[in-house]
């Protein structure tokens, strides 16, 4: 038993035939499932808004629609939320491959980001050197970050999920700690009281946009964030390492056996993952955010999510970080309709539970026809059984 | 002498929701279910104790709606990940999205308006020195722990199902040989979690503020899951957790008006570094083996 059953891993263990009936019957059942839970979920979304605002449904679709996908910068803007999205995720599908639940990457993100700014407002360097330094040393406070989470599981054996967990909120407050203070990154604006923000990243030390602002323009961090999900596909699909790190996820048992160290490949996946939350924190503010403040910004635990729901698949998971950056997008454009702008989050929760359905769905299906077989071989090996003796 | 029972009585005060919460997620947890919906719970208790309460007109009908409204919160739960078997961190962090989305939308939408509940001064133990005016002179619905806490105690040690219910925490797959249904059980235990949560969330709302603000649990169900931790999985513990947290709390929002400097962020970290260090330490003894991991029955 595979701590999480989200895993598609554990599924494939029997390859069916491509072309018969039941599989043909099988996977239209699925894309029926997911029609149905994705219509369930819009349709509660809907009366909402009815039962609660004067806005009708489609007034909301519209506004989300425009604000998001409608025009170039929209979509721009859309791909610019998307991106550290797709990075924590990314991150997150490796230490799940592994086994190990990194739930903190909300704290990597933010210590991440912190962690860059530090370097980007302290190293006096060009640009050209500095700005990948300050995205390598995010990646690495990150990766730090949750190697603290790593270390207490290698040394006390200290649950994993648990400190992660904790630690998002020690890292929030060390964020916080950190725009308080002018020695670190506080903001010195001359007023009588500081806000607890950084200052903003001058324009020179930012990533380079693509496009220009009338038209299409958006933060390059979406590159960075589909060359990731290239090297992630590849390095887990096709590598020793990343036939390791499935061994090690789906039998720790098995995988000790077989050679593979716990410590090193669970310990250095479960960093990996801090590392990725924290790269996607630096791409934000050098790219998008330009400043930090106190507080959470929900990337890391959209990325989690993005990455839980995929199940596993890259390619699920670059089409549900654009959902997400699209639904973060667009919710900025609700207020126009009088609908407030919570109820972005209202969707997104119910997308995350539509998504989640389908899956569990097809496993119990599977689950009752093993049942069955398996109840069927027990009946005839009993009557089997005396004739066998006589 | 005025300044420390300041401090100690809003102590109790902010240690209150967190106390229900902990006994609570103590049943859940002995369960074997890593319960990090609590946040999601004690907010949709917290809000709908004071929708219920301008509705019914009354605290008691506002205590009852939000321990409903965290048994709703348990049932989408426990359903998803003890019936459905979808990870329940992935249940977990969900709804505590959509509690935070859904209270603040419906909080823009209507107005739920003020209530509180009423104060209780015991006559002769509110007069004791010191501890006698923080302990005894609360709003009334603090007291009901007094029933929660011993309630939670005695269905875990002292009965069939919490001895069902630990079995299922330790070794579900023995549990189950023996014609335990683990998944029942963990449902029934995130029930009463989603109850008795619900009901901090009330005290909380109805008790204290007497209003609802946006989000403002603010991170406490999260502060009950690291008490559980601190207290080594024992009832006990936990609720010694619970008044450390709610009197770091305290001293945070007391200190500089006493003209103290300190330093908040570290007052605030603290007691989710304690659980770490609690963690590391000692008192692991009390965990459930099998805490977080889904139970499924093996086939034939």
């Amino acid at each position: 038993m595979t701590l999480l059953d989200a895993e598609p891993d554990t599924a494939t263990d029997s390859v069916p035939d491509p072309r018969s009936w039941a599989t043909r019957t099988s996977a239209l059942i699925t894309v029926g499932l997911y029609v149905g839970s994705f219509a369930v979920a819009l349709s509660l979304a809907s009366v909402l808004i009815v039962l609660a605002t004067d806005a009708s449904p489609m007034e909301v679709s519209r506004a989300l629609y425009q604000g998001s996908l409608k025009t170039w910068p929209a979509f721009g803007y859309t791909l610019e939320q998307a991106a550290p999205v797709m990075i924590v995720a990314l991150g997150s599908v490796i230490s799940t491959r592994s086994g190990l639940f990194n739930i903190g990457p909300e704290g990597q993100f933010a210590v991440g980001s912190a962690t860059g700014a530090l370097v980007i407002f302290h190293v006096g360097a060009p640009a050209g050197v500095v700005v990948p330094l300050a995205l390598v040393s995010a990646a690495a406070g990150g990766a730090l970050w949750a190697g603290v989470a790593a270390g207490l599981h290698a040394v006390r054996n200290v649950d994993v999920i648990i400190t992660t967990l904790l630690l998002n909120f020690v890292a929030l407050q060390a964020v916080s700690f950190a725009v308080n203070r002018h020695w670190l990154l506080q903001e010195s604006t001359g007023r009588r009281i500081d806000p607890p923000q950084s200052p903003l990243l001058e324009s020179g030390l930012r990533l380079p946009r693509l496009g220009s602002p009338p038209g299409f323009n958006t933060s390059s961090g979406i590159l960075v964030a589909l060359l990731l999900a290239g090297v992630v596909g590849y390095a887990l699909g096709q590598t020793r390492w990343g036939f390791r790190l499935r061994m090690l996820g789906l039998n720790p048992l098995a995988a000790r056996a077989a050679g593979v160290n716990l410590v090193v490949l669970g310990g250095g996946a479960l960093m990996l993952s801090g590392g990725f939350a924290g790269l996607a924190g630096g791409v934000y503010f050098a790219g998008t955010g330009y400043r930090i403040t106190a507080g959470a910004v929900g990337f890391g635990y959209n990325g989690l999510l993005v990455a839980l729901i995929s199940r596993g698949r890259i390619s699920a998971i670059v089409m549900l970080a654009l959902a997400f950056g699209a639904l973060r997008s667009g919710g900025g454009y609700l207020a126009a309709t009088g609908v407030p702008r919570y109820m972005v989050d209202i969707v997104q929760a119910l997308i995350v539970f539509a998504a989640l359905i389908p899956p569990v769905v097809d496993h119990l299906r599977r689950r009752s026809r093993e049942l069955r077989v398996a109840h069927a071989a027990t009946r005839s090996g009993t009557t089997l059984a005396p004739g066998a003796a006589l | 002498v005025t300044a420390v029972q300041t401090v100690l009585g809003s102590t109790i005060r902010l240690s209150g929701p967190l106390a229900f919460g902990a006994s609570g997620e103590y049943v859940a947890e002995k369960g074997g279910t890593l319960n990090i919906s609590l946040e999601a719970m004690m907010l949709a208790g917290a809000f709908f104790s004071i929708v219920g309460a301008s509705i019914t007109g009354t605290v008691v009908g506002g205590l009852g709606a939000g321990m409903l409204a965290g048994l709703c919160v348990a049932a989408v739960h426990a359903n998803m990940s003890h019936r459905l078997q979808a990870n329940t961190f992935v249940v977990g962090l969900t709804l505590n999205v959509l509690l935070l989305g859904l209270t603040n939308f419906l909080l823009e939408a209507i107005d739920p308006g003020r209530h509180q509940a009423g104060s209780l001064r015991f006559p002769i133990l509110s007069e004791i020195p010191i501890v006698g005016e923080p302990l005894f002179a609360n709003r009334w619905p603090l007291y009901l722990l007094a029933v929660v806490i011993p309630l939670s105690w005695f269905l875990v040690n002292r009965t069939n199902w919490g001895l069902e219910l630990r079995a299922c925490g330790e070794n579900p797959q023995a549990a189950d040989v023996t014609g335990i249904d683990v998944n029942r059980r963990r449902r029934q235990g995130l029930y009463y979690a989603g109850l008795m949560t619900g009901l901090g969330g009330s005290y909380l709302a109805l008790g204290e503020v007497g209003l609802f603000n946006q989000n403002m649990t603010a991170g406490r169900g999260f502060l009950v899951n690291a008490a559980i931790i601190f207290g080594g999985w024992r009832l006990g513990g936990a609720l010694l957790g619970c008044l450390l947290f709610g009197g770091t709390d305290a001293l945070r929002l007391a200190l500089p008006a006493l003209g103290v400097e300190i330093q908040p962020q570290l007052l605030i970290a603290l007691p989710y570094l304690l659980a770490i260090v609690a963690m590391c330490f000692f008192a692991i003894g009390g965990r459930p083996a099998a805490l977080g991991k889904p139970f499924e029955r093996g086939i034939a």
